[in-house]
């Protein structure tokens, strides 16, 4: 495997952000993830749960409800405007004030036609869906009180509203208030307080079902109005409700962090006599579950803890398979973290600034597993602060460490760094081109000559660097068609290649002498986490979210001959049982043979002189290995080489020197960073 | 007395009432459950037990209502039979053979004439298999019902008959077994299961340990060892099963039932609460708390009206309705160990003995039922395992039963053991014990014996303690200073006695009160009472001394004690070893009431062996309890056998003292008679003789020679002795040689004291045998043999 120097790296504070909203997609799979920061994330749940897509947030937009209207996604916030997302240039794309003050939810009829907001003053209002925009069409009946929750009949004639102390059946054509319905006050001190419906969910036979902030689940008869039954799921609040597509089951998310589901059972067996009753209790939060999701198979939910947690209902999946396992997504899909190989600096990227690291220096030499004594500490160099309200959407630094660059949704921004022993200056690049305006990704050749973009129309803008000025060099581009945004952008280290994938999975490369489309990779149907290019073969490693590892060679235009053993030997079943993407693919240079790549829970030498692992053999055998004589080793060895030593990796990368720089970021930190969960009585204490 | 008898062990009671689930009645007005080889009906509202179903001949496993009948009752045993009874008149209509153990019964009302019961697995040889067989009983009117239509249903159930219930209308089973639920449905013929996994991410277990069906919907119940209870449903399909699960209790669910109406779920376990969950809304909960002990089950009356809770303590208790506990059914609590030894409140007559933890219980033996329990400790139990309480290790009565001594230890790890020693006085006003004196820390460490001066009637009362410090201390009732406003005596150390550093065993005091002993390790030293001075020391072979009695009446003057290896007696006079034989004996015990002795030896097969003075039973294979038990009862009702014939003398290690020399040859004399002579005779010679008690009385140094005694002696020996053993050694010619000397034993006894014993019914019997001479010979002899009878278990009983 190798022996490295490790540069331990714990001092990346990054925080995720709490989760506000989620709203899924059924048609195209696709889970729309609001943080509180204003960010939304989407996951394609066909591809392996694949962060594709984030849109930065922006200082002030707090979301507070997303909707999918088709393929169009909606969302509406305490600011009082509605948005509607542009998902291919990952963006706003253009925000309606509401003028009812702040908006607390918003949804869409089943057919697509109407969306409804409600608003703190009291009053749903109507806005039809356009091609283009959403108009204003009208108020229903205003109402006192804040509307806090909304849900259509999936006829659309009827909608319900939960506010405070009641929920409200309307009519939507007359827009009139057809039933009022009482909901009770919690017990003892909170008799006083209002009750707040947080949630409310109708259901085709007209059963409209409420959660509450006095803890209750309450399952109510919308034809009549007449409460039917009652369950108290909780002592603190019941957030959110979701119902499944046919209805039969319901969850709740708590401020206990549980998620109680409800089913609709038959009470004997083979009769239509069928009730509501709580069956099972999920407990994956440690905090508010703010945002759940009911999908066919799984229940996803999501909350203050910041995490985002797929629990498969096992009565609905396969048994002991990859779907019926738990997932929980706590980190980004993407890298926040560049490191300058050649200066030893790393960037890291926040929502609102960015810092700029010096690796620490230690000049020891010690057994494998020792800790070496530093002889510099690592030293913050810059810190960074983004000017405007929007969020950093991407951000890079130049192998050399003297160029870097950072993007919002609105502009770029491009430093110069210049790094002395003991002072460092950093001056703005004034003048930049115009095609540099909106990028989704930012990348520096290996000879920081170059700075690439990749901007709208999945095109990637080169933009020359010198001492004097940048000019934009030319726009390379692609026929495919594909719209969808560049995710990765890769240049090999000769300056010649530039790999540029897209979130429709498609591989383009580019020749930079020839200025213009070299090939395209064959279409995989995973969307590729990761991409590089080797320095001496000029194959093209790309890593996939269904975990599938290619080398594609640039010079044959063809899968390599290692590529197509491992596909048709297929990968190790613990390997491909993995649920984090591999994020970042290396090379070692000092061995070409070997390909370092890493995600959030191991990181992973590939030696491609080795045989590849049988699905009968262990994956993890570095330990064993270690403990056998040489001779049986290197019978025992195959090409997986795995390091589990380090964990919550962000990121692994080979400094010049032929040192790791390993970042990690413990679950345990951003949890202690988390605020105190709600008081529970817990037994024996 | 019954001459010709074994060691019979006759089961008088205390046996688990709560060994399986009990029944209610469909009226609701008898309670009916297993108890040891019987069913006992008891009434729901005066707690007396009205009726006992006897007839089984091993251990009845399961009580059932038959669903057609309400009046009569099914009942499974051991012994491989189904019984039906007629439980209001008590009456055996059935017997159904199946020839298997049965483990537990079932039946349901939508399956006439098919019980379920569950048996060993009869394919596999594993021990720990079992299978659930649906029995067709068959229709005719014999007693004896040999059983055929015998068909299996699901193998590999649990033996644990909570572990299977009938589901609505029984139109499903379910078998709890291990960490999985079986439901097997009868229509389709099909079994659906539900594993769970065996250990789940926190660490709680989730076995099953108990199954309930709600009667009208399709909903199981399943309690689980990490105290969770699962409601299960939609179980008719494989895959898309549910459940919710509910979590009030810490420690495992020990039982689970629906109301009949299936409105509410009760479940009980360590806690020794009662929970009441509302059917479809679990979060509403009743709770019936401080029930006293573990449930282990719960029933419910067919009507609803009433619960009830069988709990480890053999106890049962009903409930109206859920709120109120009505009655309490109690039996014999046997708790973990038995540490007091068995006791008899010399009082109440009751057996005392380790109840309830840190209580000490009062039990009637004749009438099968816990009078009392006395609160020794008066500390709030926790039920927590693993938790060090405190315990009651010994207990001591006086003489009369005025004063009870207890002793209650708590040994915490690494830390000195901590005693109390508390006395009580017995309260004539409420009946009861009051404790009068508590004593913290009485020795430094653990005590080891407790006796009380038994004839303390004459002056004040002794107590005395050994230790393993080295040290006894004595205890004496003093009167509170007078200036001192108290209530009244209370009980202070009054002697710290000690020999030579070494550890005391065991203590005793002679039968007057006016000797003690105490076992130091291997020498047993004799103190006197009155003066606390060291009167003598016995050495005997080697061996800790584990147990020391005072022989009784005649006996006085022996000292028995036991070691490891051999059983000494000694003669205090002489204060010698006057004989020990190699037997291991692992507790002896005097008969208050007679000179008779008991020593239970560990071996099996070694000879019984009796005297006057040692009468030996044998443990035989029987019940460890019930052995202690015979041998604490003092009216000898409990083993009817006890004073046995006398089979064999220990002679030859008798020391040949001049008053055994005369003993000894009256005794070869009835030992060379054949065996059967009662020996209950025998003892009463010695006192009816007035020669003989001027012998005792007078000094030795001034009696005459031995052999000038001898004759004498003899002569009054053998007029009384005759009466039984010549009877047979010279038949029917020597009838009249035989009479005179009956009548003048007659004679005898008037001259004599006049004893109080009523053996000595002799005296009338030959009365009126003059009286009535025309009465021929055989009507004479019937009237001997009658008159031989050994009459004292009467007296006995009016003395009690």
């Amino acid at each position: 495997m190798g022996e490295f120097k490790v540069h331990r790296v714990r001092f990346f504070d990054y925080m995720p952000s709490a989760i506000r909203a989620m709203a899924f997609n059924s048609h195209t799979e696709r889970l729309a993830v609001a943080r509180a920061d204003g960010a939304v994330e989407i996951f394609n749940f066909a591809d392996n749960y694949f962060q594709e897509k984030v849109i930065p947030g922006r200082d002030g937009r707090a979301v507070e409800a997303l909707c999918w209207v088709g393929r169009r996604l909606f969302s509406a916030g305490l600011d009082g405007e509605l948005t509607e997302y542009d998902l291919e240039n990952l963006r706003p794309k253009y925000s309606i004030e509401a003028y009812g003050g702040p908006v607390w939810t918003i949804s869409g009829n089943s057919q697509g036609t109407l969306l409804a907001a409600g608003c703190e003053d009291g009053t749903v209002k109507m806005f039809e869906i356009l091609d283009e925009r959403i108009q204003f069409q009208r108020n229903l009946d205003r109402q006192k009180g804040r509307i806090i929750s909304l849900a259509w009949h999936p006829s659309g004639t009827k909608m319900a509203a939960g506010m405070m102390d009641m929920i409200r059946i309307f009519d939507t054509e007359t827009g009139s208030a057809t039933h009022r319905m009482l909901v009770e006050r919690g017990a003892g001190a909170s008799k006083s307080k209002e009750v707040v419906v947080w949630s409310v969910a109708f259901l085709s036979d007209h059963t409209v079902i409420s959660g509450d902030s006095a803890g209750k689940f309450q399952i109510w008869d919308g034809s009549t109005g007449t409460l039917i039954r009652s369950h108290p799921v909780t002592k603190w609040d019941v957030l959110v409700l979701s119902v499944s597509q046919d209805e039969s089951s319901v969850i709740a998310g708590t401020s206990e962090g549980t998620v109680v589901q409800f089913q609709f059972i038959a009470s004997t067996a083979g009769q239509e006599d069928k009730h509501w009753f709580r069956t099972r209790t999920f407990k994956n939060h440690s905090h508010d579950v703010r945002a759940l999701v009911h999908t066919d198979t799984a229940v996803v939910s999501g909350g203050m803890d910041t995490q985002l947690v797929v629990r498969p209902l096992l009565d609905k999946v396969e048994k002991n398979t990859q779907e019926s396992a738990l997932r929980k997504i706590a980190f980004p899909h993407r890298n926040l973290v560049s490191c300058a190989k050649k200066a030893g600096l790393l960037l890291f990227q926040f929502p609102d600034h960015l810092e700029l690291w010096r690796l620490g220096e230690s000049d020891g030499n010690g057994a494998p597993g020792e800790i070496l004594p530093v002889k510099r500490k690592p030293e913050k160099l810059i810190q960074l602060k983004r000017k405007g309200e929007d969020h950093i959407c991407c951000s890079a630094l130049s192998p050399c460490g003297s160029w870097l660059a950072y993007s919002t949704v609105s502009s770029v921004r491009l430093y110069r760094l210049t790094l002395s022993s003991n002072s460092v200056s950093i001056q703005k690049v004034s003048k930049l081109p115009k095609e540099l305006r909106s990028v989704h990704q930012l990348c520096f050749s290996l000879d920081s000559s170059r700075l690439f973009a990749s901007s709208s129309l999945s095109s990637v803008v080169v933009v020359a660097l010198d001492q004097t000025e940048c000019r934009c060099l030319h726009t390379l581009k692609h026929k495919s068609g594909s719209k969808q945004p560049i995710h990765i952008l890769c240049p090999s280290e000769d300056g010649r290649w530039l790999a540029a994938a897209n979130t429709d999975c498609e591989i383009h490369v580019f020749d930079l002498h020839k200025k213009k489309l070299h090939c395209s990779v064959p279409a995989y149907s995973s969307c590729p986490t990761a991409v590089s290019i080797h320095p001496a073969s000029c194959s093209l490693v790309s890593v996939h979210a269904d975990q599938q590892i290619f080398e594609f060679s640039l010079k044959q235009k063809e899968y390599t001959e290692w590529s197509r053993q491992l596909q048709r030997q297929g990968l190790h079943p613990l390997w491909l049982q993995r649920d984090t993407p591999v994020t970042r693919v290396t090379f070692n240079p000092t061995n070409p043979a070997h390909i370092v790549l890493h995600d959030a829970f191991m990181f992973c030498i590939i030696d491609q002189s080795l045989p590849l692992p049988k699905a009968e053999t262990k994956l993890y055998n570095q330990m064993v290995l270690r403990s056998f004589p040489q001779p049986q080793r290197s019978r025992e060895s195959h090409a997986f080489k795995i390091c589990k030593n380090f964990q919550h990796l962000l990121s692994v990368t080979l400094l010049e020197d032929l040192s790791l720089v390993v970042v990690e970021r413990p679950l345990l930190d951003i949890v202690s960073q988390l605020p105190a969960p709600v008081r529970q009585k817990k037994f024996a204490t | 007395m019954v001459e010709e008898a074994e060691i019979r062990v006759v089961r008088q009671g205390g046996s688990k009432i709560t060994f399986r689930e009990p029944v209610i009645s469909s009226d609701s007005r008898f309670l009916l459950c297993a108890s040891g080889h019987t069913v006992k009906v008891f009434s729901t509202v005066t707690e007396e037990c009205v009726q006992e179903l006897r007839g089984h001949t091993d251990l009845v496993t399961g009580v059932l209502l038959r669903p057609s009948n309400h009046l009569q009752v099914y009942s499974c045993s051991a012994d491989g039979t189904v019984r039906l009874w007629d439980f209001t008149d008590g009456i055996l209509i059935r017997t159904y053979v199946i020839g298997y153990p049965i483990f537990s019964i079932f039946a349901s009302a939508s399956h006439d004439g098919v019980v379920f019961i569950v048996t060993a697995s009869q394919r596999d040889n594993r021990s720990d298999a079992f299978q659930l067989v649906a029995v067709h009983l068959p229709a005719c009117a014999d007693q004896l019902v040999e059983t055929t239509e015998l068909s299996a249903v699901l193998g590999d159930v649990s033996a644990n008959p909570a572990a299977i219930a009938f589901g609505r209308a029984g139109e499903y089973l379910a078998s709890a077994n291990g960490s999985q639920l079986e439901v097997y449905f009868f229509k389709k013929k099909k079994s659906h299961r539900f594993s769970l996994k065996e250990e789940n991410r926190n660490g709680g277990r989730n076995t099953l340990t108990c199954v309930a069906c709600h009667p009208t919907d399709d909903c199981v119940a399943t309690g689980h060892e990490d105290g969770k209870i699962r409601l299960w449903r939609n179980f008719s399909h494989r895959k898309e099963y549910t459940y919710s699960t509910l979590h009030w209790h810490h420690g495992a669910v020990a039982s689970l039932r629906f109301t009949p109406e299936g409105s509410n779920l009760l479940s009980g376990g360590l806690e020794s609460v009662l929970v009441q969950w509302r059917y479809e809304q679990e979060s509403q909960r009743n709770f019936l708390p401080r029930l006293g002990a573990a449930i282990t089950h719960i029933a419910v009356s067919p009507d609803g009206s009433r619960f009830c809770t069988s709990h480890s303590d053999n106890k049962i208790t009903i409930i109206q309705s859920c709120v109120k506990v009505s009655s309490i059914i109690q039996g014999l609590v046997t708790g973990d160990e038995v540490q007091t030894d068995l006791m008899v409140d010399p009082r109440s007559k009751a057996l005392v003995l380790n109840g309830k933890p840190g209580h000490l219980q009062f039990y009637s033996l004749q009438r099968d039922k816990l009078l009392f329990n006395l609160d020794i400790v008066q500390q709030e139990f926790i039920h927590q395992s693993g938790l060090d309480q405190y315990q009651v290790v010994r207990v001591a009565f006086d003489g009369s039963g005025s004063w009870l001594a207890t002793v209650e230890e708590r040994k915490q790890k690494a830390a000195e053991v901590e005693v109390n020693l508390k006395l009580w006085a017995f309260d004539d006003h409420t009946q009861s014990f009051v404790l009068n004196t508590t004593i913290a820390a009485p020795h430094e460490a653990r005590i080891s014996a407790l006796c009380f001066d038994p004839a303390a009637g004459s002056r004040t009362a002794v107590l005395v303690s050994s230790s393993a410090d080295g040290h006894f201390k004595a205890w004496r009732l003093a009167a509170p200073p007078a200036h001192t406003d108290d209530e009244g005596a209370s009980w202070s150390c009054d002697f710290v006695g000690a020999y030579h550093g070494l550890v005391p065993g065991c203590c005793s005091f002679s039968a007057d009160g006016s000797l003690l002993a105490v076992s130091f390790q291997e020498v047993v030293t004799v103190w006197s009472p009155a003066s606390w001075e060291l009167l003598a020391t016995l050495s005997q072979p080697p061996g800790d001394v584990r147990n020391l009695c005072f022989g009784r009446l005649s006996c006085s003057k022996y000292l028995l004690g036991t070691t490891t290896k051999l059983l000494c007696c000694w003669n205090l006079l002489t204060c010698s070893l006057e004989w020990s034989t190699s037997m291991e004996v692992s507790l002896l015990l005097a008969d208050p009431l007679s000179e008779n002795m008991a020593a239970f030896c560990h071996q099996d097969g070694s000879a019984d062996r009796t005297s006057e003075r040692s009468a030996f039973l044998q443990r035989r294979s029987c019940d460890p309890l019930m052995v202690p038990l015979s041998a604490a009862l003092s009216d000898g009702r409990c083993v009817a056998s006890r004073r046995r014939p006398d089979a064999l003398v220990i002679d030859d290690a008798v020391a040949m003292t001049p008053f055994y020399l005369l003993l000894g040859k009256h005794q070869r004399s009835g030992a060379e008679a054949p065996a059967g002579g009662p020996s209950s005779g025998t003892p009463a010679l010695p006192q009816s003789s007035a020669a003989v008690r001027e012998l005792l009385q007078t000094p030795a140094h001034v009696l005459p020679a031995a052999s000038f005694l001898c004759s004498a002696f003899l002569e009054s020996l053998l007029i009384s002795v005759t009466d039984d053993r010549s009877v047979e050694e010279t038949g029917p010619a020597d009838q009249e040689m035989e009479s005179e000397k009956e009548e003048e034993e007659g004679s005898d006894e008037e001259t004599g004291a006049g004893g109080t014993r009523p053996e000595e019914a002799p005296s009338g019997g030959a009365q009126t045998e003059g009286a009535a001479p025309g009465l021929t010979r055989t009507q004479v002899r019937e009237l001997r043999r009658v008159r031989k009878l050994d009459h004292s278990w009467l007296a006995h009983l009016l003395d009690s």
